[in-house]
């Protein structure tokens, strides 16, 4: 069973309206547990838009979307899904451990079970020591580290991110990736993640899906074939070179600009 | 010392300072400022400053040892201490109500986008409502109205004036807070399918508090002015108002006497922001410190 799906979805804006804009045309893909699926394209094609749908905080103006086997609304619902931000949006009032712990407090779970699972979650972001400090006090990496700890307190079997690591420096985001891929590993989670960087979305993904604007439509997915274990030389071996050219490639056709799909990075 | 002491020892010192630089001011002109007042481009504008106009700081000080009236015995230190203390009080009941009631209408208008376009307007409408004219219609409710078998007393009249100054700056503040809340954290509680009251708790409250200290400091002193103001124009007797007004009587006699009244509302408004300084260095206390 897909952990997604996404069936002739369409989502119109300002529909009939002088500023209509078609963000999602007639969008279909279906997402396998425990895959890695990354979402690219330049500004506009709907990326965001698409999380949002999956994620239920927008509504589809046609097509359905299901997640974990429910409807979007009823998968929000049960919390079936964790989301995280460009900005960490951690709480700056409530210690590293409260801001874990806010999912499970909504949930309605009691004090003893979330401070336990805070601890198992700050444990596998490698901060075990922070739980008492407020954000504010952690470097970016940091905070990125704990609001990915915070969207799996709950154990969701999704994990939907919003270019998490685009405001991080190179040297940390680089090291945040292998972050992410470990813990993913070792919850077997399953993610949905929206990148403006063509190394990012190659190195962390099983299937890229390249997406285009005016309409915002899939226009390739393509298939990464790094199998195993990704580490450092990863990203010197030739197949990770090839994906970034099929990637690099896709964008072009499918952007309708004379280069590389503009607000996409090629670090 | 920790970094807290220090900084109030240090305010502390520059309010020292500050008591000092107007009191010689204050002395300055008593020998340069003209004895009968002067006029500039034609306008009578530079103060008297013979003794009767502005006695001597010393003379306003010795005052306080003084007793109140020549055939009592009570010192008059006493007198304007149990005066500001009576309005403390009142000022307090003021911006409990005033407070509370500013951060009811705040959620009310946060909540509902009607009640905000059909409150706010009123709102400021009535702060132009000059509180001499509201003060005689207020307290006359003393004595007359009943509340669930509770007689309104005399002294709550003063309080709700103090009141009606103070809900407006918190309405305001509360307001602009709760919608400050950043939108991608509104859409992170979304994400949690919370709901509203769950998200007014722990995210619209929270993310309002910077905004809510500033404008409980101004319902402070809100309160107080309401307060002093309503004993005054309705000669509420027991509080600092009424000493004012009492001791004004007698300025051409002992002009150093009413200094001690006014020196006294000073006092009952610096506990009153004392008290919201307080409560701001508590409520902050785990906060990014800004750059100061």
């Amino acid at each position: 069973m897909s952990t997604v799906s996404v069936n002739n979805l369409n989502k119109i804006f300002n529909k009939g309206q002088a500023n209509q804009v078609d963000a999602l045309v007639d969008v279909s893909l279906s997402i396998e547990q425990g895959e890695f699926v990354s979402l690219i394209g330049p500004s506009g094609c709907g990326k965001s838009t698409l999380l949002r749908l999956i994620a239920n905080l927008l509504e589809p103006t046609s097509g359905d979307v299901v997640v974990a086997g429910k409807s979007a609304k009823q998968a929000r619902l049960d919390q079936d899904y964790g989301m995280a931000f460009q900005q960490a949006g951690l709480f700056d009032w409530r210690t590293v451990a409260k801001n874990i712990e806010l999912p499970l407090e909504l949930k309605g779970w009691d004090k003893a079970k979330r401070e336990a699972r805070a601890k198992e979650m700050l444990d596998l972001v490698k901060l075990p020591e922070f739980a008492a400090h407020f954000p504010w006090q952690l470097s970016g990496g940091m905070q990125q580290r704990v609001a990915i700890a915070r969207a799996l307190a709950a154990h969701p079997p999704l994990l939907l991110m919003d270019e998490p690591f685009g405001a991080l420096d190179e040297m940390t985001r680089e090291h945040m990736q292998a972050e992410l891929l470990s813990i993913c590993a070792k919850t077997g989670t399953t993610v949905v993640f929206v990148t403006h960087s063509i190394p990012e979305a190659v190195y962390l993904s099983n299937r890229v899906v390249v997406m285009s604007p005016r309409p915002g439509r899939i226009t390739k997915i393509v298939d990464v074939n790094l199998d195993g274990q990704r580490n450092e030389s990863t990203r010197e071996r030739p197949e990770f070179f090839a994906a970034i050219t099929s990637v690099r490639e896709a964008l072009r056709a499918g952007g309708g600009h004379a280069h590389t799909g503009a607000g996409v990075e090629d670090r | 010392m920790s970094p807290l002491a220090q900084r109030i020892v240090r305010r502390f010192a520059m309010f020292v300072v500050a008591l000092l630089f107007v009191a010689t001011l204050w002395e300055l002109y008593k020998v340069v400022g003209p004895e009968d007042g002067g006029a500039l481009f034609g306008i009578n504008i530079l103060p008297r400053s013979n003794d009767r106009a502005m006695p001597h700081v010393w003379d306003m000080l010795s005052r306080y040892t003084r007793p109140e009236l020549r055939s009592s015995e009570r010192k008059i230190w006493r007198v304007v201490l149990a005066g500001a203390w009576f309005s403390f009080r009142l000022s307090l009941v003021g911006f409990a109500i005033g407070t509370t009631v500013g951060v009811l209408l705040a959620t009310l208008m946060a909540r509902f986008k009607v009640v905000e376009r059909g409150l706010l307007p009123y709102l400021v409408v009535s702060q132009t409502v000059p509180l001499i004219a509201l003060a005689p219609l207020v307290v006359s409710w003393g004595g007359k109205l009943e509340i669930f078998g509770y007689e309104w007393p005399r002294w709550l009249s003063a309080s709700v004036l103090g009141a009606f100054l103070a809900f407006f700056p918190v309405a305001v503040g509360t307001l602009r807070g709760l919608t400050s809340a950043n939108p991608a954290s509104l859409e992170l509680m979304d994400s949690y399918a919370a709901t509203w009251t769950q998200t007014l708790l722990r995210l619209r409250f929270p993310a309002a508090v910077p905004f809510m200290v500033p404008a409980f400091k101004l319902a402070a002193s809100a309160s107080v002015i309401g307060v002093v103001v309503a004993e005054i124009s309705t000669g509420l007797k027991g509080g600092i108002g009424r000493l004012i007004i009492e001791y004004a009587r007698e300025a051409t006699g002992d002009p150093a006497k009413v200094f001690t009244a006014v020196f006294g509302a000073a006092l009952l408004g610096l506990a009153m922001a004392g008290l919201v300084a307080a409560f701001d260095l508590y409520v902050m206390r785990n906060r990014p410190k800004e750059a100061t």
